[in-house]
């Protein structure tokens, strides 16, 4: 499997790797895929009052493609909004790493965990709301 | 890269060893000529090699030469040997097949198609260890069980199956046998005089011979029948035609040769560096030894290490060459169908890596290799969510995953 | 004594540039093709470069070279391929079709197919009313040689593939004689499925390939671990098919001037041939420029090749698979040749490097060998 330059560089040296406070409520965790399925994406995001992404987090259990796609959109999501991250689509990940048509579930596998813990933030600050 | 990864993938294939090669080469050049060219010395200097050949071949396992049917390769030799022999003893004896799940795929769809065309089949499920029951196998065995194919040594996980007991039921039960000894030659000793064995496969590439050549084993007392599958010319007594290179099968004899000589002495060595490969791995947390390591060829040692995945494990290894699951398979996703077959978790089977040890592997090669996986595992455990769950001491198997 | 060859339509020497190609893969450290670390990306890198010069060489698409192990594998693999999901019809072949066409033809029987073999005439050359009055009847595949072995004669494939076509068959030729020595075009040909063999071509023993449309619904012959889009399982025979793709290059390279040179010599030895009395077989074909077949009437063919292989030439008395029987040539009682005369047929099959000196002595030994032979005759008599 002939991977891109791009993948290898995300692969090799991946961004923000780790994890915030889950406990924290400006923190949203989104955990998506199943080990059975060959991969398991952690994205944590930190978002501010006005609702931009200060901090983001991940862990991927996968390939590299895998891997390049969770630390590719880690970097993607700092500075933007909760929406803007929202409106990520997976087509636009596979086409920033050159992913091969066998590897485009990753970038679904990405833009899927943005959108769990996008679900995940909204959901604190909805209990928080109606506490 | 700086340097060649070191090779670890014997049981893809083997190079050639330089004195095979040394011994094809004249073959490619001054000794041309069709073997079955019969009216010429071009064509004679070509079967006599091909003769001699075929002894060194039959020496090795302790066959007549005349039991010795050239191939292109064990693909080959397996279809020729499920597809020839249930096709020939159908109408005789039956149409029921026994194999078993590990079985490698050019065994395993050769039997498929042979359902499709009307035979039932028995996929036996191995132990948990990878090894046959003796018992399951009896009790699979029909009134109109005409074949059973069990491999000798197993090519992802090594174990070695109790071919003599597997033929003395099917000789009780007036079964053919059939053995794919393709990972086996040079590495377990086979003598096919004793052993209740009606038909095995063999390669020359798994044991430093050339690609592209293969033979398969027929037994003549009791003789054993098969229908060709390869049509024409009617070399090989009518049951393999085709022109064979020439310089292919003298390297298989060549190679078959030099494992016969130096087996013993080879494979105590590769039994040290396969210990010093295993104890060093050992030292990894969570790791685990896919197969029995008693009943196993000194040179495969398949391990998988937990909560890090088998394709990012392999890419951050690239100063090795080995394989996770079988070559022929890693083209695709799945994860091997072997270890599934042991009962191994999705994720443990992910997560595998063949390491086969073969003739030229040296112990700074195995200690470079224990020193690479040491760090590139715990690297890629740092990145694993699932590695951070087994540390907050969370059941991984309990999680309620979402499909996708 | 040094032997002069002229038996090239058995085999071919290998062609040393082939050869330096293929070395690195039979001595170094080699990977198999499956495998994704770098030993087998090589490998496979090599092959699909070998895939891509044997379909330039034969007008074909890299995705349509099926490789395997030598034409008779290609050749069992289209006639059992490409029959196994039709009805079970009709297989038409031509009566002079090689025993790797011929016999796994003859097997479908078994399958409940019919086969019909096709006439040739007394210059092997086809006979299209017999094939279209076969073609009346349904029938799944039409399997016609482009080049005969043993005559050299050249039929009109495209034209078989057109009535074979109008009949809703497909349509399978053997060019495993007429690769390298005329210009082979799979598109031009029209048919489904095509097979070459590189050891006729200066290439190595131990590759072959079928060149098949991509629209044939295929069953794969050979089963296992999926090699050749599932095609052709095996491991592939990477240093064959390397020396196959660079030997398909120079066989399109050299093509012409082979040709011009061959057709030279065999012009010179039937000119001898024809002095000395011999029935030249399909003389008056189109043939390869390279093959002579022809025979002497009361001499036997494989007393005259022992002869002359003492005298040091290597010639066949027919196909190499069939020199084990004194059965006449099949191809010669097909096209009416009195069995006789078919039994002293012997084939002179030629090659650039043979040279005219070589032509003339060959002529001058067999003049010898031939009154000696007489003279033993006349002795018995």
């Amino acid at each position: 499997m002939a991977y891109s330059d791009k993948v290898l560089d995300h692969y090799e040296n991946p961004r923000n790797v780790g994890s915030l406070d889950k406990n924290d409520p400006q923190v949203g965790t989104g955990m998506v895929g199943a080990p059975a399925c060959g991969d398991v994406m952690k994205l944590m995001i930190k978002v501010n009052d006005a609702g931009v992404i200060e901090d983001a987090k991940f862990k991927t259990y996968g390939c590299g493609s895998a891997i390049a796609s969770s630390s590719l959109v880690t970097e993607w999501l700092k500075g933007r909004t909760i929406e803007e991250a929202y409106a990520i689509k997976n087509s636009e990940i596979a086409e920033e790493l050159a992913l091969p048509p066998v590897k485009i579930h990753c970038s679904v596998l990405a833009e899927d965990a943005i959108k769990a813990a996008v679900a995940d933030i909204k959901a604190k600050q909805a209990a928080k709301e109606a506490a | 890269m700086d340097r060649d990864p070191i090779y670890l993938d014997y049981s893809a294939t083997t190079p050639v060893d330089p004195r095979v090669a040394a011994k094809m080469i004249p073959y490619l050049t001054e000794h041309y000529g069709n073997p079955a060219s019969r009216s010429h010395p071009y064509g004679w200097t070509a079967e006599k090699a091909v003769e001699e050949a075929r002894n060194e071949v039959a020496k090795l396992v302790n066959a007549d030469p005349r039991e010795i049917v050239w191939t292109s390769g064990a693909t080959e030799s397996n279809n020729l040997a499920i597809k020839g022999a249930a096709n020939f003893y159908a109408s005789t004896k039956g149409k029921h097949i026994i194999t078993v799940a590990t079985e490698h795929k050019a065994v395993i769809d050769p039997v498929r198609e042979l359902e499709r065309q009307g035979f039932s089949a028995t996929f036996l499920e191995p132990e948990p260890d990878g090894l046959v029951s003796l018992e399951k196998f009896k009790a699979a065995i029909r009134p109109d069980t005409v074949l059973a194919s069990v491999m000798l040594v197993n090519n992802e996980i090594g174990v070695i199956q109790d071919i003599e007991s597997i033929g003395n039921i099917c000789r009780e039960n007036g079964v053919i046998f059939h053995v794919d000894a393709a990972q086996a030659t040079g590495k377990v000793h086979i003598d096919l005089e004793k052993l209740p064995v009606d038909l095995m496969s063999f390669s020359a590439h798994k044991t430093y011979g050339p690609k592209g050549i293969g033979a398969l084993y027929v037994r003549r007392k009791p003789r054993i029948r098969i229908e060709a599958q390869m049509h024409g010319g009617g070399h090989e007594r009518g049951m393999r035609s085709g022109t064979l290179a020439t310089h292919q099968i003298v390297g298989m004899g060549e190679a078959f040769r030099i494992a016969r000589e130096e087996m013993d002495v080879e494979n105590a060595r590769i039994r040290t560096l396969r210990d010093r490969l295993l104890a060093g791995l050992q030292t990894i947390e969570e790791t685990y030894v896919n197969g029995d390591l008693a009943h196993r060829i000194p040179h495969n040692l398949n391990i998988s290490f937990n909560y890090v995945e088998g394709e990012s494990l392999i890419m951050a290894i690239k100063g090795i060459a080995v394989s996770s699951g079988s070559a022929c398979t890693s083209a695709s996703l799945e994860p091997s169908y072997v270890l599934r077959a042991l009962g191994r978790s999705d994720e443990l089977a992910h997560s595998s890596i063949r390491f086969s040890i073969g003739r030229f592997t040296t112990e700074a090669d195995v200690d470079y290799t224990i020193a690479l996986l040491k760090e590139k595992i715990s690297k890629l455990r740092e990145l694993s969510p699932l590695w951070e769950m087994y540390q907050d001491g969370i059941d991984i198997s309990k999680v309620q995953w979402a499909a996708h | 004594m040094t032997h002069v060859y002229f038996d090239h339509n058995a085999t071919t020497v290998l062609d040393s540039q082939v050869m330096q190609a293929m070395l690195p893969f039979m001595a170094a450290q080699q990977g198999n093709a499956t495998s994704r670390h770098a030993y087998g990306r090589t490998a496979r890198d090599a092959i699909e470069q070998a895939r891509a010069q044997i379909a330039s060489a034969v007008g074909a698409h890299p995705s349509q070279v099926v490789l395997t192990s030598s034409g008779t594998e290609a050749n069992n693999f289209a006639i059992n391929g490409m029959t196994a999901k039709q009805p079970n019809t009709q297989i038409a072949i031509s009566a002079i079709e090689h025993p790797c066409v011929m016999r796994p033809a003859e097997m479908l029987q078994s399958h409940g197919f019919k086969l019909a073999k096709v006439d040739v005439n007394a210059q092997c050359k086809l006979d299209f009313e017999n094939l279209e009055s076969v073609l009346r009847n349904p029938t799944s595949l039409v399997s016609v040689m482009l080049a005969n072995n043993e005559t050299g004669a050249i039929q009109e494939i495209a034209h078989v593939a057109e009535l074979a076509k109008k009949n809703g068959a497909y349509t399978h030729t053997d060019a495993v004689q007429a690769f390298g020595k005329i210009p082979v075009n799979f598109a031009d040909l029209n048919v489904n499925a095509m097979t070459i063999s590189s050891h006729k071509i200066h290439g190595p023993l131990g590759a072959g390939a079928l060149i098949l449309d991509k629209r044939v619904d295929m069953t794969p012959f050979m089963l296992g671990g999926g090699q050749e889009k599932g095609l052709r399982s095996g491991t592939e025979n990477v240093a064959a098919i390397v020396g196959f793709g660079i030997a398909s290059e120079l066989a399109v390279k050299n093509l012409t001037s082979h040709a011009q040179k061959t057709q030279q010599l065999r012009t010179q030895l039937e000119a001898g041939l024809h002095e000395l009395g011999a029935t030249i077989f399909a003389e008056n074909t189109k043939r390869l420029p390279n093959t002579s077949f022809f025979g002497f009437n009361n001499v036997e063919g494989e007393t005259l090749v022992m002869a002359l292989d003492k005298k040091g030439f290597a010639v066949a008395s027919g196909s190499a698979c069939s020199s084990d029987s004194t059965e006449p040539s099949h191809v010669l009682l097909a096209m009416g040749i009195a069995p006789d005369l078919a039994r002293g047929a012997i084939r002179v099959s030629l090659d650039a490097n043979n040279t005219s000196e070589q032509v003339n002595q060959f002529l001058l030994v067999l003049k010898q060998v031939l009154n000696q032979l007489k003279q033993m005759v006349a002795m018995a008599a």
